[in-house]
């Protein structure tokens, strides 16, 4: 398919603007003005709806395909949220109006959701206080590392060190990196836990926080989680909540219940917000009690008079972690979501979400190798081990699970298992598709033994074969030239 | 209902297959002690109520005033087929797309998104996107630092303070030296520049137009810097390059910007779009997810994500940034909005913010009292001095149907009476004439 910068036709244009009205001579010197013009497309618009319709048909998407990608909980995103973000009153206001004098009253019912969401989210999770600045996961693990800088720096401690386990997401090391930090990897143990004594082994003084995502990527919950927070708070570390697996875990169990200090929420995932191709997420961070501080300002304050405003006056707040409140749209979805289904309906939420975890990883074990064995939350990892002997790998079930019309799982996710496929169906998903899913596992478990060539033809139903990931690394081509 | 299907004869078969008795089996792992001791949630409602409680929140919002407020994130008008385009479902609830033969509709938005970028800043890369403007100016910082192994930075304060202020915050602890040049007569102050560049520098941070709205060609800056080593950062609104010289033109090594005005709502501040645009020697040091061609084993044409070697999913803590999740449904915005306009229709567009915004300073030039500031060209956004504060006037032209800008006081000691004004291709001549007269009638 053409590009649509190869879909230009000279001088055709796809829309009208507004004649101008004013009667200006225009006088900026050359030296300012770009030579060359920008090569934009010249399309109409029927081109470019054409074009974009013809390319949304080659993606897969929750609301045509089964989507059982572990670790981003791809649930369904209920249309009525998209709607409640559309209301004029929310799009065309500016993020700057509360900072201007007088005009923090044009947007009450806007700085509301914000403060209403922080107090939502703060029961959910059990922690004190919230802050919806960051923009994403990412962001918010971000966001979590200055807090626990600034709150070392405010003790005067001295700590060099986070703590991750083998199995973490990426994100975790790599925020805490960036924030200054150097990381110390603790190994898994066989019950696919951080390894406790290992972890009590490298806790000391030097630490300034452990990260963990509680269940893990292995979709397991640590029993000891409790005992993790408090050995760290023996040495004054603080404990990181990732809550990129909190699907799991609503109404069943509070990070800030359990001890931990710092908690991070990817919105798009617990809370249904659509994930866009690969955002807008966004990820509210939530602390307890001895970090409310050092919050990123502004902070969204109830005054007495029942308005809301702006509060900057905060002297041990790291600063801005972003511009405005967040990803306010997306934070406005949540809100309505959260309103819609409730106490109750949250805490089916994961019970549901468990429940079908469950169902499939019984039903797999039978035919793909299972490293741990155990009741799992919301996700599980089993391995295409087994069917190495037929030099049939992780990717080549994904590519024929394409052909089935089913987005692949995770694969090669977590590192620590050995051609990972890490499943999470989510809730929303039916059990007569979770059964056609594991009718076409089982046809792949068969494929394997008899007829392995099938498996690595695939896909074959797709736009393109399986493309050559390598050239692509090695001839960069990152753009089109005329 | 909530959106879960099963039926409770449904939920036993499960429970069963499992060989378990009742799904609080499941939950076995969470003990007594680490049970949720409170989830005093609201009970859930009906759509309708949930619809009827939001629709009185936006009420309480009044988005009726007329606007000249800009300051880094500005009203234009968006074409309807942005918004039907980008809400197919298609794109909307898919996710990154981790598995190329399934996601070419999004490889190749990406891919026509990135050419976009280079197209508009006259660079030769570009990534899929960051967060914003201000966490895309950060990367690229970190991104100086790690190409020239250098710690110092100087920084423009024409440069937003919201973005500075970001700078500064996710760098404390990184013993980063930062050094603030001043903004004379509205310019980048070569003089202080040159006083604190030298070979210890990763990098200057300017802003095109700043944020005071006027335009500046960097190119002797540019040089200079890279006499000795050091490499130039330039933020600028993507609008403006539809007429103003692009940091490509000027020999800027990386550019970044807030693609807001490029067909996305101001959304009270976001979802926005961070970009970034660099020379091609610095590809493999950039952040964030890239996409590039390459061919299927008939030959075909097809899209991947790659580089990926240098993402956080495969280094960890060796990453070159930590972003995971970036704003594609933003990009995938800004792509069909550019495609819409077009190659001509974006360069009559900057013409017309700039005409527009040049008539508007014709007539406060007139009001007694109000000084337009001259000594730097603007492009749509340009600096009064006001005989009063300016945050008052503000406050009182609200009252009037009226938000008539950016009180500068509020980022910038010293300038309480000075105000901040934008005129985009959504405010027509009447609009404006009677800021004007509102204005004089305040004052």
């Amino acid at each position: 398919m053409k590009l649509i910068f190869e879909k230009s036709i000279d001088s055709r244009t796809g829309f009208k603007l507004p004649e101008c009205d004013v009667d200006i001579k225009f006088n900026l010197s050359e030296k300012y003005l770009r030579k060359s013009q920008a090569e934009l497309p010249e399309v109409s618009e029927l081109d470019v709806v054409r074009h974009f319709s013809e390319l949304a048909k080659r993606n897969f998407s929750v609301d045509s395909n089964f989507y059982p990608l572990g670790s981003c909980t791809m649930k369904y995103n209920p249309k009525f949220t998209e709607r409640v973000a559309n209301f004029e009153g929310f799009t065309d206001l500016h993020g700057l109006l509360p900072q201007v004098l007088g005009a923090s009253m044009l947007c009450q019912g806007a700085l509301q959701v914000v403060y209403d969401v922080q107090k939502l989210l703060c029961e959910i999770t059990g922690m004190k206080a919230f802050t919806t600045q960051p923009l994403a996961g990412a962001h918010g693990e971000l966001t979590g590392a200055m807090l626990i800088a600034a709150y070392h720096k405010d003790k005067k401690h001295k700590r060099k060190y986070v703590i991750v386990p083998d199995s973490s997401h990426g994100t975790n090391p790599a925020s805490a990196a960036i924030a200054g930090y150097e990381i110390i990897t603790v190994p898994t143990d066989k019950t696919g836990c951080m390894d406790f004594e290992e972890f009590k082994s490298k806790l000391n003084e030097n630490v300034a926080a452990v990260m963990l995502t509680c269940p893990n990527t292995l979709g397991i919950f640590n029993f000891r989680i409790k005992d993790i927070c408090d050995e760290a708070h023996k040495v004054d570390a603080l404990v990181y909540y990732d809550g990129a697996n909190l699907n799991a875990i609503l109404g069943k169990a509070r990070p800030g219940d359990i001890g931990f200090d710092i908690v991070h929420i990817n919105l798009h995932k617990t809370f249904a917000t659509p994930h866009g191709g690969g955002g807008p997420g966004a990820g509210p961070v939530g602390v307890s009690e001895k970090l409310v501080g050092y919050l990123p300002i502004p902070r969204v304050v109830k005054r007495s008079d029942a308005t809301y405003a702006l509060s900057y006056n905060r002297s041990k707040s790291l600063g801005y972690m972003a511009a405005f409140f967040g990803n306010f749209s997306v934070i406005l979805k949540t809100y309505a979501y959260i309103m819609m289904l409730g106490k109750d309906g949250l805490t089916e939420v994961s019970e549901t979400a468990v429940l079908n975890a469950n169902y499939l990883k019984e039903k797999l074990k039978k035919y793909f190798q299972l490293d741990y064995d155990r009741i799992c939350m919301h996700e599980f990892v089993i391995s295409a081990v087994s069917q190495l002997k037929n030099n049939i790998h992780a990717i080549d079930i994904a590519k024929y699970l394409i052909d089935k019309g089913i987005h692949p799982p995770t694969v090669y996710f977590p590192l620590i298992v050995k051609e990972a496929m890490m499943v999470e169906p989510t809730e929303t998903e039916s059990k007569q598709t979770l059964d056609e899913f594991i009718d076409v596992m089982v046809e792949i478990a068969e494929l394997a033994e008899h007829n392995p060539q099938a498996l690595k033809d695939a896909p074959v139903t797709t736009c393109v074969g399986r493309l050559d990931e390598a050239k692509a690394a090695r001839d960069l081509n990152l753009r089109w030239q005329k | 209902m909530n959106f879960i299907p099963h039926t409770d004869k449904e939920r036993r078969e499960m429970c069963k297959a499992i060989g378990v008795s009742s799904i609080d089996e499941l939950f076995k792992d969470i003990t007594p002690d680490l049970k949720a001791k409170s989830f005093e949630l609201p009970n859930g409602k009906s759509e309708f109520e949930v619809m009827r409680f939001f629709k009185g929140l936006a009420n309480k919002n009044n988005v009726s005033l007329t606007s000249f407020l800009g300051a880094g994130f500005y009203d234009h008008y968006i074409p309807s087929a942005v918004e039907s385009l980008s809400s197919k479902p298609e794109f909307y609830t898919a996710y990154t797309p981790y598995q190329p033969e399934c996601s070419q509709g999004w490889l190749q938005s990406i891919f026509e998104f990135q050419t976009a970028i280079c197209e508009l800043t006259s660079l030769d890369v570009a990534n899929a996107s960051l967060y914003d403007g201000g966490t895309a100016l950060y990367e690229a910082a970190m991104m100086a630092i790690r190409i020239t192994g250098r710690k110092k930075i100087i920084v423009d304060s024409g440069v937003n303070l919201l973005y500075r202020s970001m700078l500064y915050t996710y760098t404390t602890n990184l013993e980063i030296e930062f050094k603030e040049t001043p903004v004379v007569h509205g310019q980048s102050s070569r003089k202080d520049i040159s006083s604190v560049i030298d070979k210890d520098t990763a990098a200057i941070i300017l802003q095109n137009p700043n944020f005071f709205g006027a335009i500046d060609d960097h190119s002797d800056i540019v040089k200079k810097a890279h006499e000795l080593g050091v490499l130039v950062i330039q933020s600028v609104y993507p609008v403006a390059l539809g007429l103003i010289k692009p940091p490509g033109e000027m020999d800027v090594d990386i550019a970044t910007g807030e693609g807001q005005s490029l067909g996305l709502n101001l959304n009270f501040g976001g979802p926005y779009l961070g970009f970034m645009a660099a020379k091609k020697q610095y590809m493999r040091k950039m952040p964030g997810r890239i996409v590039g061609e390459t061919v299927d084993k008939q030959n075909k044409r097809g899209f991947v994500l790659t580089l990926q070697t240098r993402e956080q999913h495969i280094r960890r803590e060796k990453a070159t940034s930590n972003i995971c999740s970036n704003e594609a449904l933003c990009a995938l915005r800004a792509v069909i909005y550019l495609s819409l306009l077009g190659k001509h229709g974006f360069k009559e567009l900057a013409l017309l913010n700039h005409k527009k915004a040049e008539f508007a300073k014709g007539l406060f030039d007139k009001i007694k009292g109000v000084e337009v500031k001259k000594n730097s060209p603007t492009f749509n956004e340009f600096t009064l001095m006001l005989p009063k504060r300016a945050d008052e006037i503000v406050c009182k032209l609200i009252e009037k149907g009226f938000i008539c800008g950016f009180p500068l006081g509020r980022f910038y000691k010293g300038l309480d009476n000075y105000l901040l004004v934008s005129v985009t291709e959504k405010r027509s001549k009447e609009e404006i004439a009677k800021l004007a007269d509102t204005l004089e009638a305040a004052l």
